[in-house]
């Protein structure tokens, strides 16, 4: 490595990159392997499911009979992604607007006690909410919002708010000036001046947040273990949990690992197609 | 991280002149109006629960029924609720074990992906993966390749050779820790990598090509180059892994339900048991102001820390 002269480094710089490569490839296949075993695994035959997962390919042919059972567990399948997804697609859709709205505020506008509301948002990063589940439970209750999927979403985009609102502010400070002077000029103000011309240069800016938010309320378990407690109104983190603590009679691990890979898969899908946002909201959010 | 920088905090720059105007004609109460959303939400969702904790953890509070002013005594009570502190110290054993792991190996990939080399974008990838998957995700999954019937890690170590017969990894503390411990670490690493590597990345490399001409070894140069100048990246992967830790929840609940013999129990688990099983609400309460504090408190400890020696220097 120390080798300062230039001709003689490809052939040794050649073994070395040879050798990384090989470490590399070996632990990226250690971090893939368990993705990839609990994939292949759902497609084996029900016999088969119970048998270790050695080779973790299906041996006696393909099936997606494990699928089928997960729709056995209390109000089926459908039902309970259907919770997920409402839970999920309403905290990213009421951030996107929460956040948008008090980012312009805060970038854009002077008003009394402004200072002091900002530092208010953000001091919510100090508590963790594992701390004040108990009140919330209260407070979630005097609001007639216990046991609902609504009230959750509530909690949800709260926790959203400290990351979001300050990465909407940047965006809007990022945007120069002169544009919204211009359309200014032109007579552009207020919500139209947000929508149709801010807006549009800050798109990065909410899909990084509007991910984020989806993908955090999507796999959150404790909040959504504590404060619902209708079986009908569980996300899939707590009705997996649920089948793996036996609730639904002997675990059933192919059913199981079928409605884990239900829960991977739109991560997995939406990380690939937005990593460039998701990396980008999670540095945002690191440098603070 | 030379495009993360330019994205940092403008917030106190001075605004452009044709800004100042602009904003003046604006200070009214309409700015209020847009934060007003937000600001309600943070103050029904944590400031009113943030004040109600300290309140109710003065009260004897049940579920149902009247709750009652008993002053200290649920701090009292935790003062000598062993089950309590068993809890923490394992928390904190715990939280030991996950950051050196988690640091260490996030150092390790984040070297190995820091500069571009032919499939450094495929290792990336797969190196974060985990980590956009749920822990109540990795949790399940965990659980199934650990458990004895029908896993994988217990055929594999027979044919491995390191075990005779079927081996319940579950069963025992040292084996279930480890096997958490390492779910962990092969679940977040990746997101350390990303935070320690925008800090790798932010190294000038003058700096490394001055110290290889003097004849700095490879170690040398990581130890007195970049270590120092990636102090803030460290200092924030430090801070997230020790709070991340310290309220671990998920993982235990899932994958051991606190056992074997509830010695798995964290200081969230036990807080959670007691508040919404015993629905000891009020004594729950208390725990949590306890277990902020401490939180507090490690933060501040590691922040001086880190910044103290900067001013050494």
């Amino acid at each position: 490595m120390t080798a300062p002269l230039t001709r003689q480094r490809p052939p040794r710089t050649r073994a070395i990159m040879l050798m990384q490569h090989a470490a590399g490839m070996l632990v990226a296949l250690l971090f893939l392997a368990p993705l990839a075993w609990t994939v292949l695994a759902t497609f084996k035959t029900k016999a088969e499911s119970g048998e270790p997962p050695l080779p973790p390919w299906p041996v006696h042919g393909v099936s997606v009979e494990n699928y089928f059972s997960i729709g056995q567990f209390g109000s089926g399948l459908s039902h309970y992604v259907g919770n997920s997804l409402f839970v999920a697609i309403s905290t990213a859709i009421l951030t996107i607007l929460v956040s948008v709205l008090a980012g312009y505020g805060f970038s854009r506008f002077r008003f009394p006690m402004k200072a002091m509301l900002f530092v208010l948002i953000l001091a919510t990063l100090m508590v963790p909410f594992q701390s004040i589940l108990t009140p919330l439970f209260l407070i979630l209750a005097a609001l007639n919002l216990q046991n609902t999927l609504t009230g959750l979403v509530l909690i949800y985009v709260t926790l959203q708010l400290p990351f979001s609102v300050f990465m909407m502010r940047n965006a809007f400070d990022a945007v120069p000036n002169e544009i919204a002077e211009a359309a200014r000029i032109d007579g552009v103000k207020g919500l139209r001046m947000l929508v149709f011309v801010l807006g549009p240069l800050v798109l990065p800016g909410v899909v990084s947040v509007g991910l984020i938010a989806f993908l955090n309320a999507w796999n959150e378990f404790l909040a959504a273990l504590v404060f619902l407690t209708d079986q009908d109104k569980y996300t899939l983190p707590v009705l997996m949990t649920a089948v793996r603590s036996g609730r639904f009679g002997a675990i059933d691990w192919g059913a199981l690992q079928a409605g884990v890979t239900v829960m991977m898969i739109p991560c997995i899908v939406l990380f690939v197609a937005l990593q460039r946002y998701y990396i980008r909201g999670l540095t945002a959010g690191a440098v603070k | 991280m030379p495009a993360g920088r330019s994205r940092g905090l403008p917030a106190n720059s001075p605004p452009a002149p044709g800004a100042r105007v602009y904003r003046r004609k604006r200070r009214s109460w309409a700015g209020l109006i847009y934060v007003l959303p937000a600001v309600l939400l943070v103050l029904v969702f944590f400031v009113l629960p943030l004040c109600m904790t300290g309140w109710m953890s003065l009260h004897n509070w049940p579920l149902l029924g009247e709750s009652r002013w008993i002053g200290l005594g649920n701090y009292i009570a935790l003062w000598k609720d062993r089950g309590f502190w068993r809890a923490l110290s394992f928390t904190a054993y715990y939280t030991v074990a996950a950051t050196v792991g988690l640091l260490g190996v996030g150092m390790a990939l984040a070297l190995f992906v820091e500069r571009p080399r032919p499939g450094v974008g495929f290792y990336r990838t797969a190196f974060f993966l985990p980590v956009v998957v749920g822990f109540a995700s990795a949790s399940l999954l965990w659980a199934w390749l650990a458990n004895v019937d029908s896993g994988l890690f217990s055929p594999l170590m027979r044919m491995l050779g390191i075990t005779e017969s079927p081996y319940n990894l579950l069963a025992t503390f040292t084996p279930a820790f480890w096997l958490v411990t390492g779910m962990v670490i092969w679940k977040m690493s990746g997101f350390y990598m990303v935070i320690l590597m925008s800090g790798l990345q932010s190294v000038p490399t003058d700096f490394h090509e001055a110290a290889r001409i003097d004849g700095a070894t490879r170690t040398q140069r990581f130890l007195h180059i970049t270590l120092p100048l990636i102090r803030k990246p460290i200092a924030l992967a430090l801070i997230l892994s020790v709070t991340g830790s310290m309220l671990a929840f998920d993982q235990f609940y899932i994958i051991l339900a606190g056992g074997p013999q509830n010695q798995t129990m964290t200081a969230v688990y036990w807080i959670f048991n007691q508040s919404f099983v015993s629905f000891r609400l009020g004594y729950g309460a208390a725990l949590s102001v306890v277990l902020l504090a401490i939180l507090l408190v490690l933060s501040v400890i590691q922040l001086r820390l880190l910044r103290d020696r900067e001013d050494g220097r």
